[in-house]
């Protein structure tokens, strides 16, 4: 991988079908955003790891533009470490509630890659 | 080192302009008749103004702006953008640039023509790689969420955050000035279209035009001036930009600024009289209210819902009408610094409390992002 920012180096990841997030050393944690180094102490970041993508959510909110289904906007709690932003797909926004276990999906083919969060396999 | 100049600066002047729908005005006029307006409150004139403060909503520029266009060459020119707390931090800068002796008269002033000009809400708020794939609509999106936990966290009910709606309602029942009068229940609220749950279209503050603006000086030149309001304290923090970087859904900065200006003000929340806080969502009155001091954490939802924060409770909070009912031009932190003036000067009628003596501002800005709370007094507490 060429040198670049870890904003472009996460999102080339992403577009490969990987999600990856860097460790910070002192923790063990992965963090997220990607950053340079770890946002309050300024130390190093380890390298780059792949996710399991597992997590949890920490906090729901549904949406519904004019003419779209509703959508359940989500912040997940990665098991890894890290809270991110996302929406929730293959489950009706109204059932997702505090505390579900969640699967992270890579969209990799999309304008600005991301990741998406379905039900966990087994979960209730 | 004595940290925040207490009561060595004052108010001495503040005005509102065009409150609601204000039709062919540009949002600098606003801003420029805000500041005549308070200048005039004040007895000083403009060529007297050597700090000049604002955050205009639609020009990176408008510090600039806004000097060219009142005629002025200021020592001092601050254009700090932290949202709607920006006015309470520039007011806390004004405070130190004044106390050192850098500049003698200070203006913060602000207007935005959004309702009329445009329809709907300015927002200059711009999202990262991170968050804008998934297309949230925000800011409400964020306070959805702190709001979300909440009632998770602490049982808080969708009833809790409609009497924060109903209480704005009652105080601007009592405000000539306010944009949204008339009565409104609890069905009205829970019944209205649902933005981004549990927040409906009446959990969410109005969008309005409006300008507001604020003079200061040392309190030596203050003594001279009609009706000076001391500012004892002042804090500001940040905590994220984004809401998933928000250390903890339920408590914001104002848990670290509320208890840092009361400390500098020489005051505890008993002390306090009235609360102008950012009420640009429902959640954030009970967010602040138990950050700052009033309630225990969690409880600000029963806190509300108990009427303790209406008129006749035993806290008033928003006592224009907040941004829910009064006025919301798209940053508020201002008008909470004018509201706070006028009950101390006792000169808010209808809704005039009985002599208050201590007032806390609080600002927010982003989505829960930027907290400055502000404290001011009546001559006898300076």
């Amino acid at each position: 991988m060429t040198d670049t920012g870890t904003e472009a180096q996460f999102l080339a990841y992403l577009s490969e079908g990987r999600f990856m997030l860097q460790r910070d050393p002192i923790s063990g944690r992965a963090v997220f955003p990607p950053r340079l180094r770890m946002p309050g102490t300024g130390t190093p970041l380890g390298d780059w790891v792949e996710m399991s993508g597992r997590g949890t959510v920490h906090a729901v909110t549904i949406q519904q533009k004019r003419d779209a289904a509703a959508r359940a906007i989500v912040l997940v709690d990665l098991d890894e470490g890290g809270r991110m932003l996302s929406q929730m797909t293959g489950v009706e926004a109204d059932a997702v509630a505090i505390g579900d276990a969640v699967q992270a999906r890579v969209v990799a083919d999309a304008e600005i890659p991301h990741v998406v969060f379905e039900p966990a396999k087994g979960a209730a | 080192m004595t940290g925040f100049p207490r009561a060595r600066t004052a108010v001495v002047g503040a005005s509102t302009f065009g409150l609601g729908e204000c039709p062919g005005w540009s949002s600098m006029e606003m801003t420029a008749q805000a500041a005549y307006l308070a200048l005039d409150d004040a007895g000083i004139t403009l060529d007297q103004v050597d700090g000049l403060f604002t955050a205009l909503p639609d020009d990176f520029l408008g510090g600039l702006a806004l000097a060219e266009y009142l005629g002025i060459q200021p020592k001092v020119n601050d254009n700090n953008r932290t949202g709607g707390s920006s006015f309470l931090c520039h007011a806390i800068h004004a405070a130190l640039a004044l106390d050192a002796g850098l500049i003698d008269v200070a203006l913060i002033t602000y207007g935005s023509n959004q309702r009329t000009a445009s329809g709907g809400l300015v927002s200059a708020l711009r999202s990262s790689v991170y968050e804008t794939p998934h297309r949230p609509m925000m800011p409400v999106g964020g306070y959805a969420l702190a709001a979300n936990r909440h009632m998770h966290d602490f049982g808080t009910t969708r009833e809790d955050l409609a009497h924060v709606a109903l209480a704005a309602r009652a105080w601007a029942n009592k405000n000539p000035e306010a944009f949204r009068q008339g009565d409104m229940t609890l069905d009205d609220v829970l019944s209205a279209r649902m933005i981004s749950s549990p927040l409906t279209a009446r959990d969410c503050c109005l969008v309005t035009d409006g300008a507001a603006a604020i003079v200061m000086t040392r309190a030596d030149r203050a003594a001279n001036t009609r009706a000076p309001i001391p500012l004892l304290g002042g804090a500001q923090t940040v905590t994220h930009k984004e809401i998933a970087a928000m250390p903890d859904l339920t408590v914001t900065g104002a848990a670290i600024t509320g208890p840092q200006a009361m400390q500098a003000a020489g005051i505890t929340p008993d002390d306090v009289d009235c609360v102008q806080l950012s009420d640009a969502f429902t959640i954030n009155t009970m967010l602040f209210l138990e950050d700052l001091g009033f309630c225990p954490t969690g409880a600000g939802g029963r806190f509300v819902a108990s009427g303790a924060s209406a008129p006749g409770g035993t806290l008033p909070v928003n006592t224009n009408g907040g941004g829910l009912s009064c006025c919301h031009p798209g940053m508020y932190g201002l008008f909470t610094m004018v509201e706070a003036v006028r009950q101390l000067r006792n000169e808010a009628g209808a809704r005039q409390l009985d002599s208050p003596e201590i007032a806390v501002s609080h600002g927010n800005g982003g989505v829960l992002s930027s907290q400055a709370t502000l404290i001011f007094g009546s001559p006898s507490t300076a």
